[in-house]
């Protein structure tokens, strides 16, 4: 470092060259990033034989060196025409979706009724809110499965979607949010002019926590949409089963078929790309607002 | 729906006795059900071995007392260290870097910077898998051919799946996770305040010390969360390694290099069919995450006063 008081004009030029640093190294790190996307990509439009002999794209005499006329589409065909992986985005969607909104409407109530009531044994089930929120999921894995084995759903939609239903962690996300939005006075005039509790809860709690009802349907959606060992060990009929299972038993079948397994994963992952792309600011408040807010 | 007590006048009307018990009612049903009932079934579980869920017969602790001397669990455990160690010590400081980057003032471009770090972990790690297998294969993958391409003296044979399966699980964790924990790093230091900043240089901290004895106290709180979430999550791996060497007939990988713990639960319950082992597994595992969470809180705590 120079001592104090350098003139100005070095100084400057100092944080100018520091600033190109800074911008070169951040590009060359998102870069690196995106690498393995485009890789996907590409290998998802190739043929066996382009996927072995170019790295990227297959090069020719067309536009800038690249054979454009080899890419194909033919391993979407296949994925969407000829294998059963319609049926199995149709199972993600349906999963994800019931999960979440039910998931986010439990939760919210919950964290209502120990944010806003007053009531006896509000203190032992906030505890035991906490103490659920951190149990690892590995550890209800076996019983878990024994459970909804003897209630006889395996198998079934209910089977997956009844245990997911009410998560400590967002019950505890809503009551934060409760705490920090909806403010006393606001449900006891509401009260006073005879507004019942559900009315309260619909038409005035719920828009006032609006924020955290946006990023919590998102990340349940997420989280539903990338679980695999649930539907794994529940859905045992191809008919039932999510991408997440299905892509990885097509994988099994199909697994030096790389221009197809790339199609494949890229068909997943990319519905997650498109919300996010439309809903960032929800995503990472969500995923803050447990931890640096809260 | 009952009508409200009546009540005395000026003051809010009560609210019925029922109200929060039914906003809580799906969650403490939720709860009963499938957390409360299996954790005491799961105790249970431990002491008995089962063939599927149907056979049971009571051993009493010798779950547990095998598990002492299982080589394969110790194997499993031991990999699963190796991968949080490698997580905590070189992912998180990544993610530390890159929030340090985002967040010069004079920065532009700062959003798109996020969105392009945040968006691998948001590819499910069912789904990772199998792009990181086949990037990580021999000579025809992404990282032998482009690392070949790059450096010509680059082994394009070089045996990532192979001989060094834990590095190639470390570098795919620091792609998927860097970013998210990036996030958390710069909500973090979006709160340290300029004026501390300032009134440092100001009495002559170069930039090392501002960011050793100002920044990484003030974001301390937000670090140890992140550090003890990256540890929980590292403990739980599973998925990546399961998928990425499922297809070669053996999950766990070559000489069980990608066992992990919840691997060895999971082979244990579903593909054993013991339900019991991997129950008591499962509450070793649990034991060895709370108490590292409790550590982490007595050590926030002690840093307190």
């Amino acid at each position: 470092m120079p001592p104090a008081n350098p003139p100005p004009r070095p100084r400057a030029a100092a944080a100018r060259l520091l600033d190109l640093l800074v911008y070169a190294l951040l590009t060359g790190c998102a870069v690196v990033t995106l690498v393995p996307f485009a890789w996907m990509v590409a290998a998802a439009l190739k043929n066996q034989t382009d996927f072995f002999t170019s790295v990227f794209l297959p090069r020719g005499d067309g536009f800038l060196g690249v054979a454009w006329d080899h890419l194909t589409l033919d391993n979407f065909r296949r994925l969407l025409v000829e294998l059963p992986i319609p049926r199995a985005i149709v199972n993600s969607v349906f999963l994800s979706a019931g999960l979440s909104l039910l998931a986010t409407l439990f939760c919210a109530m919950g964290g209502y009724g120990l944010a806003k009531y007053p009531f006896r044994g509000r203190a032992v089930l906030t505890t035991l809110v906490l103490g659920a929120a951190i149990l690892p999921p590995s550890l209800l894995l076996a019983p878990g499965f024994e459970l909804v084995w003897r209630l006889g759903l395996l198998d079934s939609y209910a089977g997956f979607l009844l245990p997911g239903l009410t998560p400590a962690f967002g019950v505890f996300l809503f009551r934060q949010a409760m705490l920090n939005r909806v403010p006393a006075e606001l449900i006891e005039s509401a009260r006073l002019d005879g507004c019942g509790e559900l009315r309260i809860f619909f038409q005035l709690v719920l828009p006032l926590v609006r924020p955290m009802t946006g990023a919590f349907i998102i990340l349940s959606f997420l989280g539903t949409w990338n679980n695999f060992i649930g539907p794994q060990l529940i859905l045992q009929s191809a008919e039932r089963q999510p991408l997440a299972v299905a892509m990885n038993n097509l994988r099994g079948v199909y697994g030096t078929d790389y221009g197809l397994v790339m199609a494949g994963t890229l068909v997943s992952i990319a519905p997650i790309m498109a919300l996010f792309l439309l809903l960032q600011r929800e995503f990472i408040s969500g995923l803050t607002a447990g931890a640096v807010k809260g | 729906m009952t009508p409200p007590v009546p009540a005395a006048p000026r003051s809010a009307p009560p609210f019925p006795r029922w109200a929060p018990w039914f906003f809580v009612a799906p969650w403490l049903l939720g709860f009963a059900t499938f957390v409360a009932w299996p954790l005491g079934r799961s105790l249970v579980l431990s002491c008995l071995q089962t063939y599927g869920p149907g056979t049971t017969v009571y051993v009493g602790l010798a779950n547990f007392r095998y598990l002492l001397h299982d080589e394969l669990f110790w194997k499993a455990l031991a990999n699963t260290v190796r991968f949080t160690l490698g997580c905590v010590g070189v992912q998180l400081p990544v993610a530390l870097g890159l929030a340090l980057l985002l967040n010069r003032p004079s920065l532009r471009g700062r959003a798109w910077f996020r969105l392009v770090f945040f968006a691998p972990s948001l590819v499910g790690l069912a789904f990772a898998a199998l792009l990181v297998a086949l990037m990580f294969e021999r000579r025809t993958g992404l990282v032998d051919a482009g690392l070949h391409s790059l450096f010509s003296s680059w082994d394009p044979d070089f045996p990532w799946l192979e001989q060094y399966v834990m590095t190639a699980l470390i570098l795919a964790a620091v792609w998927l996770y860097a970013g998210f924990n990036m996030v958390y790093f710069l909500a973090a230091l979006q709160g340290v305040s300029p004026e501390l900043l300032e009134a440092a240089a100001i009495d002559g901290a170069g930039p090392w010390q501002r960011f050793w004895h100002v920044t990484l106290p003030e974001i301390r709180p937000v670090a140890g969360l992140v550090v003890l979430m990256s540890v929980a999550g590292s403990f739980q791996l599973f998925e990546l390694p399961y998928l990425m060497f499922n297809t070669t007939g053996d999950p766990a990988g070559p000489d069980n290099s990608a066992l992990t713990v919840v691997m060895y639960l999971y082979q244990m319950g579903f593909l054993s069919g013991d339900l019991g082992y991997a129950s008591a597994i499962g509450w070793v595992l649990a034991v060895l995450l709370i108490s590292l969470a409790l550590l982490q809180r007595w050590l926030a705590r002690r840093e307190e006063y």
